[in-house]
């Protein structure tokens, strides 16, 4: 594997300042200005919703003509791809922030033109993107604690299914919803200890023993779920959900309050989990040692880094954390278990991994993202607008394929992710 | 050519354990090879590993049997209840697998005795060709896991063709065939040529477009081209589309098995025989070893690509054109994933693949009778499919199970 990483990185090194991100974005804008602007429907009006009834304060709902509001917002994005080219031709780079706002608004000018005539909760929308983004996150961080340790985990939609198994299990056993939460990561651990058993004590190659026990996870939760779970479903397949937790004072904040703060335990526990992750990762010295093993185990086990322990460790904590992240498709959504649940999934965790180029915030980011647009994809299925909802459910998929290709700005994963370490 | 160099087996041992498509690129004397497979990991290992599956297997089938719960809340005062309850389980369960899956020697008649070899041969095929484009790919030590969206886009194109189409039989066969092979190499090719223009890993870009192409056939299934009324549902294939029955209508097996032989001598003239294949195995053993010599190790990535993809749309239009005859969501099953461990299993080699694609079509039938008469899911299928790769590709686990020691060449640091 090593040989044709190389091979590629000398082949695609380019130096010269490119035009490519302000062509995008120009086009982009040209494709906003014409469809959702010049060609909208003419006197529709788009209502957004920014107030929830349990709102302390109360915010009208905003009114906006259509047409009028896609072509203004068009030619501010305009502008924005108009400034990204001045600053490439002047040798600079296109800046993060742009690119971020020139996102939001993009996706505001299709959303006023999607609802035309319609009506949409602005504050539903980002409360669920949240909350669909929680298994992509923590799927993105398990695989972040693997991969920067140098193990490649494509078993991430295993951990989060059976994970999901064990949280539905659990927490109908004990009628408490908070008791699978605490189930889920040991059941991610079955998948994580095979995962650390087969590629870091037998070096089998990581990427072949990831996609097994993918099938082993769905065959294992299918099995006892047809075996077990359909014929007791009262007992073993009916667990409570978790409630949703208002912080006070915070949660009465119009718009962020109820998105970030009115939201189940899981959501608390991804912030913290971000938070002590980047500090860990970054500040610490078993982040070091972590990233060191993943990058140069060589280097690492000369110095006196035991390599195959913190491979196993990490491993097994990664394996935790998707776990957990599996308790969200039974007990902090829908309550019981079903079989392939995750449904793709756990994929969608490792491209938002690598859209979020290893970094915790980054991966909390790209997972928002994907997040967004399953939920727009709900909301517009809802609306019965003209975009066809599968390709909605394709975009995280494409822009996946678009950032690892490289046309969202280049992403380098840990250098010796993939390598068995064989100590010698 | 190949063939000729042959290094010290202790050098080449240790290779197995670590990677298993590196394993098939192996060079040395053909004889020693054999002899050192089966002495060392190949044979010995895959059955003993196939064994442990299948205890695994038995275990979750009495974890789950009620009959054996029974028995064993009085196991310390009649042990014999508890053990004949767990003999008769498993017995039961995995007899009725032979029997979905070999010959059913419960039947009247001769056609219902060897209809379930004819079933296994049948689910085999698209197994096996899909097996073959994957294993072509680890040859040159590339990763698709990207057959179950080839699969699908071989399959929509192929089947696409057949019900749209008008054209005389066999022609019109032929063309679908073509089409499906065509829609199956562009796809792969897309990950190919990403991967030798910006990069790209081979691994994630198979995946994503995976997901892409169920999507794309989940939304053509909704347009009236695809669509027969409101059912997410194709029309079927013409007649002179289909691929003709080899055992008369009484029975599903049709000429895609014969399609999956000439594929899998076509892969091993293409590896071992052809200037490309050489050159697909230098790339795989040592790209820049390649591109010292002269070869054009990008290129080479898409051709690769190309070629795998090209054999997983095959797969796909078998399926469309031989068993299922229209489209649906579903088309593809787990086909391509399936393939993967198929490839695995067989080491990457045609042969290998031909046994190892009857075995899983074998285990994926017999799962179904199995289900049919002892209630036991056939997802249990899935369980002992993963565990066999799994335990093939750790055998210093397996001798350790087996307490069986490590064999001569090994160097102590893998063994151990």
């Amino acid at each position: 594997m090593t040989t044709t990483m190389d091979v590629q990185n000398s082949a695609a090194v380019k130096t010269e300042p490119s035009l490519r991100v302000p062509i995008v974005l120009g086009v982009l804008g040209v494709v906003a200005l014409v469809l959702f602007g010049l060609l909208g429907p003419a006197g529709a009006v788009t209502t957004f919703r920014i107030s929830t009834g349990a709102d302390a304060i109360q915010i009208p709902a905003l009114e906006l003509p259509t047409r009028a509001t896609g072509i203004a917002l068009s030619i501010v994005i305009l502008a924005l791809a108009v400034y990204s080219f001045i600053l490439v031709r002047a040798g600079r780079k296109t800046p993060t922030w742009l690119l971020a706002v020139f996102g939001v608004l993009w996706v505001l000018t299709f959303l006023t033109w999607a609802v035309a005539d319609k009506s949409t909760s602005i504050v539903s929308l980002l409360q669920g993107s949240l909350l669909l983004a929680v298994p992509l996150a923590f799927g993105a961080l398990g695989g972040l604690l693997n991969e920067r340790a140098g193990v490649v985990n494509i078993a991430i939609e295993g951990q989060l299914l059976t994970g999901a198994f064990g949280a539905a299990v659990f927490a109908s056993i004990a009628d408490n919803a908070y008791v699978g939460l605490v189930a889920a990561p040991f059941f991610g651990l079955i998948i994580g200890s095979m995962l650390a058993l087969f590629t870091v004590k037998y070096h089998v190659n990581q990427i072949i023993v990831g996609v097994v026990l993918n099938v082993f996870a769905v065959g294992l939760t299918t099995f006892f779920f047809g075996s077990l779970l359909k014929d007791n479903a009262s007992t073993l397949n009916s667990p409570p959900r978790l409630g949703v937790i208002d912080i006070p004072i915070l949660s009465d904040i119009p718009i962020i309050g109820p998105v970030l703060f009115r939201q189940s335990i899981l959501v608390y526990i991804l912030y913290v989990a971000v938070i002590l992750l980047t500090i860990g990762l970054f500040r610490t010295r078993w982040g070091l040692r972590m990233r060191a093993v993943g990058e140069y185990p060589k280097a690492a086990d000369t110095v006196g880094i035991d390599v195959e322990k913190t491979r196993w460790h990490n491993v097994l904590l990664g394996s935790m954390v998707a776990g957990l992240g599996g308790a969200f498709f039974t007990v902090g959504s829908v309550g019981a278990f079903g079989e392939e649940m995750t449904a793709g999934k756990g994929y969608i965790a490792l491209a938002a991994l690598i859209l979020g180029r290893w970094n915790p915030v980054g991966a909390l980011l790209a997972a928002l993202l994907f997040g967004f647009a399953d939920k727009l994809q709900q909301v517009l299925g809802v609306l019965e607008t003209p975009i066809p909802n599968q390709f909605m459910l394709m975009l995280p998929y494409i822009v996946t394929i678009f950032a690892v290709a490289g046309l969202v700005g280049r992403v380098r994963g840990p250098a010796a992710a993939g390598e068995p370490y064989i100590k010698g | 050519m190949s063939e000729t160099t042959a290094p010290p087996p202790e050098s080449q041992a240790p290779v197995p354990d670590k990677n298993l498509p590196e394993h098939t690129a192996g060079t040395g004397s053909r004889a020693s090879q054999v002899l050192r497979e089966v002495a060392t990991g190949g044979f010995g290992v895959t059955v003993l590993a196939f064994v442990l599956a299948l205890v695994v297997g038995a275990i979750l089938i009495l974890l789950v049997d009620p009959d054996v719960q029974e028995a064993a809340g009085y196991i310390f005062a009649r042990p014999s209840d508890f053990f004949g309850a767990a003999w008769s389980a498993v017995s039961d369960a995995y007899s009725a697998m032979f029997r979905g899956a070999v010959v059913n020697y419960q039947a009247t008649d001769a056609a219902g005795f060897f209809r379930p070899i004819t079933e296994t041969m049948t689910l085999a095929t698209p197994l096996i060709i899909a097996a073959l484009g994957v294993a072509v790919a680890f040859r040159a030590g590339l990763f698709n896991i990207g057959a179950q969206g080839q699969v699908i886009m071989g399959a929509t194109l192929a089947g696409f063709l057949g019900f749209t189409w008008n054209l005389p039989a066999g022609i019109h066969l032929l063309f679908c065939l073509l089409g499906g092979i065509i829609a199956g190499g562009i796809w792969a090719g897309i990950a190919g040529f990403l991967k030798a223009r910006t990069g790209a890993h081979e691994v994630i870009v198979t995946i994503m477009l995976n997901y892409i192409a169920l999507y794309l056939l989940q939304y053509l299934l909704t347009t009236s081209a695809f669509a027969t009324g409101n059912q997410p549902k194709s029309p079927s294939v013409a007649s002179s589309a289909q691929l003709p029955l080899l055992l008369g209508d009484g029975f599903r097996l049709n000429a895609g098995f014969l399609l999956a032989i000439a594929a899998a001598v076509f892969v091993w003239w293409l590896m071992t025989r052809s200037t490309i294949g050489f050159q697909f195995r230098a790339v795989g053993s040592n790209a820049h070893a390649a591109r010292t010599a002269g070869m054009n190790v990008t290129t080479t990535f898409i051709l690769v690509m190309v070629v795998s993809g090209a054999l997983a749309g095959l797969a796909g239009a078998t399926q469309v054109l031989g068993t299922e005859k229209f489209l649906t969501d579903g088309i593809a099953g787990s086909l391509g994933f399936d393939a993967i461990t198929v490839a695995l299993l067989g080491r990457s080699k045609p042969m290998g693949i031909f046994f190892a694609g009857l075995l899983y079509g074998g285990l994926n039938v017999g799962g179904r009778v199995m289900e049919v008469s002892t209630g036991t899911p056939i997802d249990i299928v899935l369980v002992i499919q993963s565990l066999v790769v799994l335990f093939i590709a750790a055998p210093p686990l397996v001798r350790a199970i087996f307490h069986l020691p490590a064999p001569r060449g090994l160097s102590k640091g893998v063994a151990a």
